[in-house]
């Protein structure tokens, strides 16, 4: 539909080139890679506003915190001394999808960030089943509008010191502040704007289990363990969701308290998904931008000083240390690229090994359905556990430890070969389990009868406890807000035993 | 798609973030910026400074495991020589101890490392500063140094001719002019010009001869009201007028005078610089141009540079009334009283030969301390220094120091002493006694 020589020429860009390339990186998107995306908003922006925008995990807009304060000066601090490189991207999952572009950028990079961020992660936003599930890109912005302005107000009413004392405690709680295996829970933001006001009114003078300390006249024996599993239900315990419990049934808490918790922990879910789809969506933005740009260079839509630049950043951003470099993860866009690769090899140029692997797809000749398909269908996980290939396990020259304390020793048992392939595989697959990394704490009990005693359990993992500095100062956040005495006991989860107690607050 | 350039946005949205971190970090921030002096050379301090705050300061905890003992995986890259079965030794912090499990930091997301600020000077100096009073003692040492310089102080109605306001004579006359209605000299002219016409008539018809008569009259009046009202009056003339304005001076030198004899040590002399580490910046804070004197002595005294100062150590006897005496040659030779608010800073063990002490008495009451604007006298005390009680030096400051009191002396045996003595030095509440220049 465009014209057909090149977009541009050298460095230097403007916004018709913008406009061109978009339109030129559309066409392949849509026509050839059958990608589908969220309108998009492109935004040209400076370094320092950049550095603004990393600081907001991306959003363009946040309620005012310390903490951020914090997270600016770390990245200013690494860009200033060269320790982090701007530029690449940032897109927001949202409806219109937000992609970011520095004005320092060359022509390249901007159509690199476009085919990037603008197509890529858009397409993955809008079509991975977690994020369908999880997140509702067309009302987060304007939540995020809504709870920065209830936070500004509750601080002119109630006083900065109060407000973030609220937030710095569900701050340190925001790990628990996730449903996580409890279905589907996209929260429609929008009705939660429109209902806080009156949610809140309503709580406040409706009836609270906690409080009931009434006797009861009959059925005197019932008052024992037959009411208290009744009580539990009503409360339903046992909770894994921290900020939640707080919220409904916090004692001490005001109406705009719960508010806010309920703020920090909306936000902490909308972004719950986003770790679990790391590797993919990188993976996937990445390859998209190289599958595009290529493209661009074979129509001769631009010339081979703007690809050589593609091919070196690219480069760049996929490089995977070794151990000896110091290195002890994998990069997602190293990892991700390259399984993506990998697909899309296997779809069109087999090898004996990969039909053993993989009869599925091999040979199938659809690279880029197959590669859709596993963007729609799969979280980290489950994509490594179904896609890692012996062939990237080579690449990689992947092996695996077993750190074993009583050992004086780190044994190597399994490496890139026959014997270790699903070994290695299923380690690696493992290691995105998002169980693997989050901590299970859940409330088990609140002793309503007496002094309201908040008690909760860690069903540990393999002899690994709590950081005690951290879990004292969370515990103690968790009794503030609270306002009474929490228990957290850390329970060895296949025997039951209770390997040990913490207390904070006061009874 | 919708381009927007949002470049003209807001910039700095995290300032308010920014300031609130700060905040919160104070205690940290300010113990941070006060470590930086104790490492930093004089000349260099709070340039640029990048403040490492301790992290604990800005903590965010939360509930999040440790690796302590059992098993498990580690995947890693980059294999070229292992087998399967090779064994490996734990790098050295491991041993599955409390939190130090090998690999931990990459998998505990744990430890997080200091946050660094990176301060401007002036950002630096405030949060140092920032329990300091502004001591009376200076503000009232800059009025009493005031330069003057002219400066211009609207009009008055006399002055030299050199400093006439045309402009606004002019303006004033005119307005005068007006308003007593001074005829102009055009319509004088114009009345000549008829007058002479019907005189050139002959005869006159007697409508003309009556006009003629109307305007001789009128001619008369002209010219008497044109000679009353005066073109420029006495009344017009407006002179620019200037005023003495006091300015303050901007420049300070400091002199700091240290005994660098066998007796003092490097501990002492840390402590010595230390305080005037302090002292330079305070007094940067307060002047554009401030010059640094160092002056060394033993027996006899010298000026040297920062480094041989701190760095070079002699022997001898001590003398001090030979600093003393080269810091007033300097003072003389370069640094005229009227232009530099004159600071000294005099460090030393208090040992002195006996027989200079009152010699040193002498040059402070009679000749340094009129030209000075404040002379700290810091005495570095060792361990025994509770045993042998005061020493003669100390005891003969006292006595000047009870009698002129921008003479002022402390005495410090630890480092952390430093700040409340210097705080102790220049929060002082001075009470009157507004000249002594």
């Amino acid at each position: 539909m465009t014209g057909t020589g090149l977009l541009y020429q050298g460095a230097d860009w403007n916004f018709t080139i913008i406009r061109d390339c978009y339109n030129a990186i559309e066409e392949i998107a849509e026509k050839e890679l059958g990608l589908d995306v969220f309108p998009n908003r492109i935004e040209v922006i400076t370094s320092e506003q950049m550095l603004d925008v990393y600081t907001a995990s991306g959003m363009p807009i946040n309620y005012h915190h310390w903490s951020y304060g914090k997270r600016f000066a770390g990245h200013e601090n690494a860009y200033r001394r060269g320790l982090m490189g701007l530029a690449y991207e940032v897109v927001i999952n949202s409806n219109p999808c937000i992609s970011y572009l520095m004005e320092e950028n060359s022509a390249t990079m901007q159509a690199l960030v476009i085919a990037h961020a603008a197509f890529g992660h858009n397409h993955f936003f809008k079509n991975n089943r977690l994020f369908q599930e999880w997140t509702d890109p067309s009302q987060i912005l304007n939540y995020l509008e809504f709870a920065r302005g209830y936070i500004s107000r509750c601080e002119e009413i109630h006083g900065q010191a109060a407000v973030e004392r609220v937030l710095d405690a569900a701050h340190a709680l925001q790990g628990q502040g996730v449903n996580r295996h409890s279905g589907s829970r996209r929260v429609d933001l929008k009705d939660e704007q429109a209902r806080a006001r009156e949610r809140r009114a309503y709580e406040d003078s409706s009836f609270n289990d906690l409080w009931r300390t009434l006797p009861k006249g009959s059925e005197p024996e019932l008052a024992g363990d037959g009411e208290r599993q009744a009580l539990r239900r009503r409360l339903g315990l046992p909770e894994e969701n921290i900020l939640y419990f707080l919220e409904k049934h916090g004692p001490r808490l005001a109406a705009w308290e719960r508010e806010i918790i309920r703020i920090v922990r909306l936000i902490a879910q909308y972004f719950y998904p986003q770790p679990q789809l790391k590797l993919m969506n990188e993976g996937c933005a990445t390859w998209v931008h190289d599958r595009i740009m290529s493209r661009l260079h074979e129509k001769g839509r631009i010339d081979d000083a703007a690809f050589m630049e593609v091919i070196h950043s690219t480069t760049n951003v996929i490089a995977q240390f070794g151990y000896e470099q110091g290195s002890t993860s994998f990069n997602p866009y190293a990892l991700g690229f390259a399984m993506m690769k990998d697909i899309e090899r296997i779809c069109t140029d087999p090898t004996e090994e990969d039909r053993r692997w993989q009869p599925d797809i091999a040979g199938n000749g659809d690279a880029y359905g197959t590669l859709r398909h596993a963007w729609a269908e799969y979280r980290d996980e489950s994509f490594v556990l179904q896609f890692l290939t012996p062939k990237v396990m080579r690449d990689f020259r992947m092996f695996r430890l077993l750190d074993d304390t009583r050992d004086p020793y780190l044994l190597v048992d399994a490496i890139h070969d026959e014997a270790g392939y699903r070994d290695i595989r299923r380690t690696v697959a493992a290691s995105y389990d998002p169980s693997t990394w989050y901590t299970e704490i859940e409330i088990v009990d609140v002793d309503s009868f007496g002094d309201r005693t908040l008690r909760l359990e860690h069903r540990t993992k393999s002899g690994q406890v709590l950081a005690e500095n951290d879990m004292k100062l969370t515990l103690n956040a968790l009794a503030d807000l609270w306002g009474y005495r929490v228990v957290l006991e850390e329970i060895d989860t296949p025997t039951g035993r209770v390997l040990l107690s913490h207390e904070a607050g006061k009874a | 798609m919708d381009i927007i350039d949002r470049r003209s946005n807001p910039h700095g949205k995290n300032l308010e973030n920014r300031r609130r971190a700060l905040e919160r970090a104070r205690g940290a921030v300010q113990k941070a910026v006060r470590d930086a002096v104790a490492n930093g050379k004089i000349r260099e301090v709070g340039e640029g400074k990048a403040v490492s705050v301790p992290a604990d300061a800005l903590h965010e905890p939360g509930f999040h495991r440790v690796f302590t003992q059992g098993e498990r995986h580690i995947i890693l890259t980059g294999n070229h020589e292992f087998s399967r079965g090779d064994k490996l030794r734990r790098p050295p912090s491991g041993g599955g101890g409390k939190g130090g499990g090998p690999g931990q930091a990459g998998t505990d997301g744990g430890g997080e490392d200091a946050y660094r600020f990176i301060l401007s000077r002036d950002e630096f100096l405030d949060l140092f500063f920032d329990d300091l009073e502004l001591p009376d003692l200076i503000k009232r040492e800059i009025s009493a140094t005031e330069t003057t310089a002219p400066s211009r102080a609207g009009l008055s109605n006399d002055g030299s001719p050199s400093q006439l306001d045309l402009g606004r004579t002019i303006r004033y006359s005119m307005a005068r002019r007006i308003g007593l209605g001074r005829p102009k000299p055009a319509e004088l002219d114009e009345i000549e010009a008829r007058i002479s016409e019907l005189e050139d008539i002959r005869p006159l018809s007697s409508a003309q001869l009556e006009e003629l008569e109307e305007l001789r009259e009128k001619r008369g009046n002209l010219r008497q009201r044109l000679n009353r009202i005066p073109w420029v009056d006495p009344v017009d003339l407006r002179y620019r007028r200037f005023a003495p304005t006091p300015k303050p001076s901007t420049r300070a030198v400091m002199f700091c005078l240290m005994d660098v004899s066998g007796s003092m040590t490097e501990r002492m002399k840390d402590l010595a610089k230390q305080f005037f580490l302090l002292l330079h910046v305070f007094l940067e804070k307060r002047y554009k141009t401030l010059d640094v004197v160092f002056i060394r002595h033993a027996e006899t005294a010298e000026e040297v540079d920062e480094e041989t100062f701190f760095h070079d150590p002699r022997t001898g006897g001590t003398v001090v009334s030979t600093a003393l005496e080269e810091m007033l040659r300097v003072q003389k030779a370069r640094y005229p009283v009227q232009q530099w608010n004159i600071y000294v800073a005099q460090a030393s063990d208090g040992d002195n030969s006996p027989s200079d002490t009152p010699q040193v008495v002498g040059l402070l009451d009679k000749e340094i301390l009129p030209l000075v604007q404040y002379y700290a006298y810091i005495e570095v005390t060792g361990s025994g220094a509770i045993i042998r009680g005061e020493t003669d030096l100390w005891q003969a400051y006292r006595s000047v120091a009870e009698k002129q009191p921008h003479l002022a002396i402390r005495q410090v045996s630890d480092r952390k002493e430093i700040f409340p003595v210097f705080r102790d030095l220049f929060a002082r509440k001075t009470t009157g006694e507004a000249s002594h220049a």
